[in-house]
């Protein structure tokens, strides 16, 4: 399918309107003897008073994009114009009017809320008269007011975001960049950090051109600049990219099929570009608008009930970026191969009940208890500091429990937690790889760590490589992986010794979407093959890939369930088709107003 | 608002926010105020140079009024503990034993040779492992023995005939005492740990935390940056020098004989070449860890080892004194240790100075060059 192509605009209306234009603008950085492309004769304009989402997979080039608008960095070749001054050559004029929070903000977090206010009112040179309005004015729109004594760095994760943006708006911008704000930022906060957003520009009609890996967060924006590769793929708005995929989308279901061998099925079937879970259907994106022949699919074990489903961006996403690449993976997925099955279909694997974790009078957990049966996904979702790794390390043993009874394979963990261990893979949420090891000296050492030695070993290592399609990577340095094949190399060292339980603690955290398509897909399939599966996520539309789940706030279990019951809950005439995040703002809300503290 | 008063805006919170961040940050707080403290107590009391309280072992084989007068003279002596043994071989075993470092040996014709010749040998044996203490313990004994020698002489009034007489005058620290001059030098390595440790990993901490990327698309004038970084620790490592000259001055007794004010002014002047070499090694290191090694390596071992604070620069090997050369730390201990046991020798501090200022205005350039507000400059 050809990429969409750009709206035209009128050279007049560009001159008027634009506030950022990047023209023919590329830049290439060397480490060492390599060198990467980053942005390849970029042409983009950035419209004057409205969102503009610059989307792209990782790596498409979106914070070099960024820095070099806010002239942090000189481009190779081309000119980049911010609110008609040349950034290259004026980079102090165009800082001072230009607004820019960086991937990971610096929030000073051994000073106050107040006082990382005021350092950023004192260097954007904010007069002193105009201050307290100010600041009443951006702890009001933030929530943030009754913590103005408290050090940044004993915020949550979302109100660190919100204050770092204030800080960016203390004296509003006329352009205001923004990297990947809400990356890692519970669905509340992300709805908050929305709603700054286009209050700035409504109110003082503020140009933002923000990029974001959350594919509906597309749906939010005027404008959208989709870029892969350095380059530019299209540029429009959100229905102008759907739009084209329309009658393309189907929703499936099958009554003889579990979800996730339809869902592969129909992965691997051409003429699919797409095919993923949602609740308890999967959704396709076909490559025409004509819907391939499916009915050698079932063969003969019922029929298929396919009904058309509305288009949203991240379809139109998919569809430019994964070419052929679906048909490849679903290839591997044959590797896995099938756990010899231990016990009874229901038999739970892992049981929990009571358990709790005080650090000082601090309770990370508290009282949670749930039961996951074999071959079963079992997601915790959650916003960062619900308890969701606290959890995790409890159960593989890593930290010992204040209190409650947990049992692993069999195994009570007080007593027994080496021999339990041995059974369960551990995926830890910053891939816990030697960065300076190549990839086959990463496998070789994780295999020895299992002791794995001799044919064995060598025939793991040779499964991981083949499964993982890590071959043609063996030699590189791990560090220099794209995040995408780290991940894949990290679940290949936690699966060495062929567990039959698997850890994954925000294992796409960071990943781009279609990394994490294909990392979902392993999944699937060894949850098919047996393997069960616990995985913490704040992706909500990833909580709709598990078999069942618990929604986790400040240490405590609020919901549990299959992901359409918990959606369930909250079907109201308003809202007909509640989406996860809608479940998960609906349980935060109740919980917060049911006396829970705000953190 | 006018662009001067704006550029005052930025410097001010850009000094109120490092200082902030100092004072709430117990490393800083250590390496600024508990380190020199520990560092002035260890060289002040702990570590000494001079051989006090030697366990020294004296082997009389024929006690009589002479060998009893020379004994008291060792017994008097500050120097020395005094252990007394029967035999050699008994003194011997206690020297194996490590229980004494030397031994003085009286053989049974010592008082005859006195009274025949007027002089007499003794035996001395030093445990040489330990070389310094050895050279100092071995001049100790001859010095006892030679002021002895001339009592018992005058008082049977004979003049001692020795082929050349000794009379030694020692200048400046008349009590070699080495605490005299380690402390005054301790200052020198306070003022590195301060400037380029502790800045260079500072700088390197914003960039760790991503705080440097959102400071650099501020408006703030990359001079600002620099100096509003600076100024805290400016003040931090001259209240480390005041620290520890007040510390040298009124606890260790160590005499300051030339002016206050010039100390200050040298000092101020060494303070701002340390915090040279911690900002240009931030422009290298953009983590804390590597700064710190980097710091500790270039910076803080050198100014103890190669800037003649403990070691004695002119009998190190010829390369090596290159080298001391363009170790800033040489400079200001060679001033520090003029001014506290000297006095105001002009030459030798304007000399020195001349050196610092020539290096100060070396490493601006260099940050000067390379410090830009971009990324990947």
């Amino acid at each position: 399918m050809p990429p969409p192509i750009a709206r035209s605009c009128s050279p007049t209306e560009v001159m008027n309107n634009a506030s950022l234009v990047f023209e023919g603008v590329s830049k290439t950085f060397t480490t060492g003897d390599r060198s990467v492309t980053a942005l390849q004769s970029l042409d983009i304009r950035i419209q004057a008073g409205k969102v503009t989402g610059l989307i792209g997979p990782d790596g498409a080039g979106k914070t070099t994009l960024m820095r070099l608008a806010a002239g942090l960095l000189l481009p190779d070749a081309g000119s980049i114009h911010a609110l008609g001054m040349d950034v290259v050559r004026q980079p102090l004029q165009v800082q001072s009017s230009v607004g820019y929070m960086p991937q990971r903000f610096g929030l000073y977090e051994d000073l106050s809320v107040q006082e990382n206010l005021e350092l950023y009112a004192d260097l954007q040179g904010l007069g002193r008269a105009e201050r307290a309005a100010s600041y009443q004015e951006l702890m009001h729109m933030t929530g943030l007011a009754p913590f103005t004594r408290r050090l940044a760095g004993r915020l949550s994760g979302g109100m660190k975001q919100k204050l770092g943006l204030a800080c960016t708006l203390v004296r509003p911008p006329r352009l205001l960049l923004l990297d990947e704000p809400t990356v890692g930022v519970d669905p509340v906060s992300r709805r908050e950090l929305w709603s700054i957003v286009y209050r700035q520009v409504k109110e003082q009609g503020m140009s933002v051109l923000l990029s974001t890996a959350y594919l509906d967060e597309a749906q939010r924006c005027d404008e959208v600049i989709l870029i892969h590769e350095g380059r530019r793929l299209g540029q429009g708005t959100p229905q102008y990219f759907s739009e084209p995929m329309r009658g393309r989308t189907f929703r499936v279901t099958a009554p003889g099929f579990t979800k996730r061998a339809l869902q592969a099925r129909l992965g691997a079937t051409p003429g699919i570009v797409d095919a993923i879970i949602e609740g308890e259907h999967v959704r396709i994106v076909t490559a025409d608008p004509r819907l391939p022949d499916l009915s050698p699919l079932t063969s003969g074990q019922g029929a298929l009930h396919i009904e058309p489903a509305e288009p949203i961006f991240e379809d139109a996403f998919i569809a430019a970026l994964k070419g052929d690449q679906a048909v490849a993976s679903a290839r591997q997925l044959s590797q896995f191969p099938q756990v010899a099955p231990v016990g009874p279909e229901q038999e739970a694997v892992i049981e929990v009940c009571g358990l709790e974790r005080r650090f000082g009078d601090f309770y990370a957990v508290k009282n949670v208890s749930f039961s996951v049966r074999r071959g079963e996904i079992f997601g915790l979702l959650g916003a960062n500091g619900a308890g969701k790794s606290t959890t995790f390390r409890m159960l593989c043993g890593l930290l010992p429990v204040s209190a409650g009874k947990v049992q692993v394979a069999g195994y009570d963990l007080h007593h027994a937690g080496a021999r339990a261990r041995g059974r369960l893979g551990y995926m830890a949420q910053r891939f816990s790889l030697y960065a300076n090891l190549s990839v086959l000296q990463n496998l070789r050492f994780f295999a020895s760590a299992y002791g794995l030695g001799g044919a064995r070993g060598r025939a793991r290592i040779a499964w991981a490589l083949e499964a993982f399609e890590l071959k043609e990577y063996s030699g590189d340095n791990s560090d220099d992986l794209p995040l995408g094949f780290k991940q894949r190399l990290a679940m290949a060292a936690a699966l060495m010794h062929e567990p039959d339980i698997l850890f994954l603690d925000e294992p796409t955290s960071g990943v781009d979407p279609l990394a994490r398509r294909e990392f979902w897909q392993r999944i699937n399939a060894l949850a098919e093959s047996g393997v069960t599966v616990l995985v913490t996520t704040h992706f909500m539309d990833e909580a709709n890939y598990c078999d069942r789940l618990v929604i986790m706030a400040e240490g405590e279990v609020l919901a549990r369930g299959t992901p359409a019951q918990m959606k369930a809950r909250f079907r109201s005439d308003e809202l007909s088709d509640p989406t996860m995040e809608d479940a998960f703002i609906g349980l935060i809300e109740a919980h917060e107003q049911g006396g829970g503290d705000a953190p | 608002m006018n662009e001067r008063a704006a550029s005052r805006m930025r410097l001010v919170g850009m000094i109120r926010k490092e200082s902030l961040q100092i004072l709430r940050d117990p490393s800083s707080i250590a390496i600024a105020f508990v380190m020199p403290v520990v560092l002035l107590l260890l060289f002040g009391y702990g570590v000494s140079l001079d051989a006090r309280h030697v366990p020294l072992a004296v082997v009389v084989e024929q006690p009589d009024t002479n060998t009893a007068s020379l004994i008291g003279s060792f017994q008097h002596s500050a120097y020395f503990n005094l252990k007394s043994f029967d035999s050699i071989h008994a003194a011997q075993q206690a020297f194996d034993l490590r229980e004494v470092f030397g031994i003085v040996w009286l053989r049974n014709d010592f008082s005859e040779q006195l009274l025949s010749r007027g002089n007499a040998s003794i035996g001395v044996i030093v445990n040489g492992v330990n070389a310094n203490q050895a050279r100092i313990t071995q001049g100790y004994i001859q010095g006892v023995w030679q002021v002895w020698l001339g009592h018992y002489a005058r008082s049977r009034g004979m003049e001692l005939t020795l082929p050349v007489a000794l009379a030694p005058r020692i200048w400046f620290n008349a009590a070699v005492s080495s605490r005299d001059f380690l402390v005054p030098g301790l200052i020198a390595l306070i003022m590195t740990l301060i400037g380029a440790l502790l800045t260079s990993m500072v700088v390197a901490r914003e960039w760790e935390r991503g705080t440097m990327e959102a400071l650099m698309v501020t408006p703030i004038r990359i001079g600002e940056l620099v100096i509003g970084k600076l100024v805290p620790y400016f003040v931090l490592g001259m209240g480390g020098m005041l620290l520890s000259v007040a510390t040298a001055v009124w606890l260790f007794e160590v005499p300051l004989r030339g002016s206050f004010w010039l100390l200050s002014a040298a000092s101020a002047l060494f303070m701002l070449v340390a915090l040279g070499m911690g900002l240009v090694i931030s422009v290298v290191a953009k983590n804390q860890f590597v700064a710190g090694q980097i710091a500790i390596v270039v910076t803080f071992l050198p100014a103890f080892i190669l800037s003649g604070f403990i070691f004695q620069i002119s009998s190190m090997p010829a390369a090596i004194q290159l080298i001391t050369h363009i170790i800033p730390a040489r400079y200001y201990v060679a001033i520090l240790q003029t001014l506290f046991l000297a006095g105001d020798i002009w030459p030798i501090v304007l000399s020195n100075c001349a050196v610092l200022a020539l290096m100060l205005f070396v490493l601006l350039a260099v940050a000067r060059r390379k410090l830009h507000k971009r990324l990947d400059a």
